[in-house]
């Protein structure tokens, strides 16, 4: 039952992130890629000032999996490299603790661009 | 008609031919197909922790982002994420999934512009300045941080 719980919580939060996205696109006319920019920023914002670990500590993959997660994951980077190398981690952590997700999208999606051919769009 | 005119006219042409979404749909779409994303996530999370006990916490999630963009990638490359796509917008778009699409989408695109000006070169459309914007924010705000530390 308490697995139930923590399943429904994730998709009640995922899903109202994953809306206020879909409310960006129809008020604004804002494209996919500046929607994706501002939740990157927003992540950015609540790990800095450090409520992104209580909202995880419930929300788990409801907060995680939206791209606000990767946002999070580049300061918590920046912020432990800064702790262990002082000045250097400024430009190190960030990308050191996102990755694996950019090396994975990197080249899956270098794999499947060379294995799949366009379709025609309808 | 002066300039002023013209711009109105054309504002209010385009503006009849932009194709229109209607909220109620798209917004219900967009919620349960990115809850089920953020579900999945969590469902392939607690399979890894539970098959890897002894994997750290940060480890496990890194493995679930990876799984999650591997999915969405081939998703895309059999026009499955597309079609997804345009019956939930947001929702396909938001979750860590539409950044793998947003790589592998324009790659697939651009094949037959070659290897190199092709798909290396348009992989990165989207994603380019999510990286860019997220590694000078988080690199500002270890800055800062690195400053306070300074002083405190």
């Amino acid at each position: 039952m308490e697995i139930f719980l923590d399943y429904l919580i994730v998709f009640l939060i995922g899903g109202f992130i994953c809306m206020i996205g879909e409310v960006l696109i129809i008020t604004t006319n804002l494209t996919p890629a500046r929607i994706l920019v501002s939740f990157v920023i927003f992540g950015v914002f609540l790990e800095a000032v450090g409520v992104f670990d209580y909202i995880s500590s419930f929300a788990k993959a409801g907060i995680n999996v939206p791209i606000i997660g990767f946002g999070a994951s580049l300061t918590k980077g920046a912020i432990s490299a800064v702790e262990s190398q002082g000045l250097l981690g400024v430009f190190t952590g960030s990308l050191t603790s996102t990755s694996g997700g950019i090396a994975a999208a990197i080249i899956f999606g270098f794999l499947f661009a060379l294995m799949c051919h366009s379709r025609t769009k309808k | 008609m002066n300039e002023k005119e013209r711009m109105k006219a054309y504002n209010k042409y385009v503006n009849a031919k932009i194709p229109k979404t209607r909220p109620f749909p798209s917004l219900f779409n967009s919620f349960w197909v990115g809850g089920l994303i953020c579900v999945i996530g969590q469902g392939i999370n607690d399979l890894l922790l539970f098959l890897m006990p002894n994997l750290s916490e940060q480890s496990a999630w890194a493995y679930t982002l990876i799984i999650l963009i591997f999915l969405a990638a081939l998703l895309t490359g059999i026009g499955v994420y597309d079609k997804l796509g345009k019956f939930a917008g947001g929702g396909t778009i938001v979750p860590i999934t539409g950044f793998s699409n947003s790589i592998t989408s324009p790659s697939i695109e651009y094949k037959c512009e070659g290897i190199v000006y092709g798909i290396c070169v348009k992989m990165f459309t989207i994603a380019g300045p999510i990286i860019v914007f997220g590694v000078v924010s988080s690199a500002f705000v270890g800055l800062i941080y690195y400053i306070v530390g300074l002083f405190v």
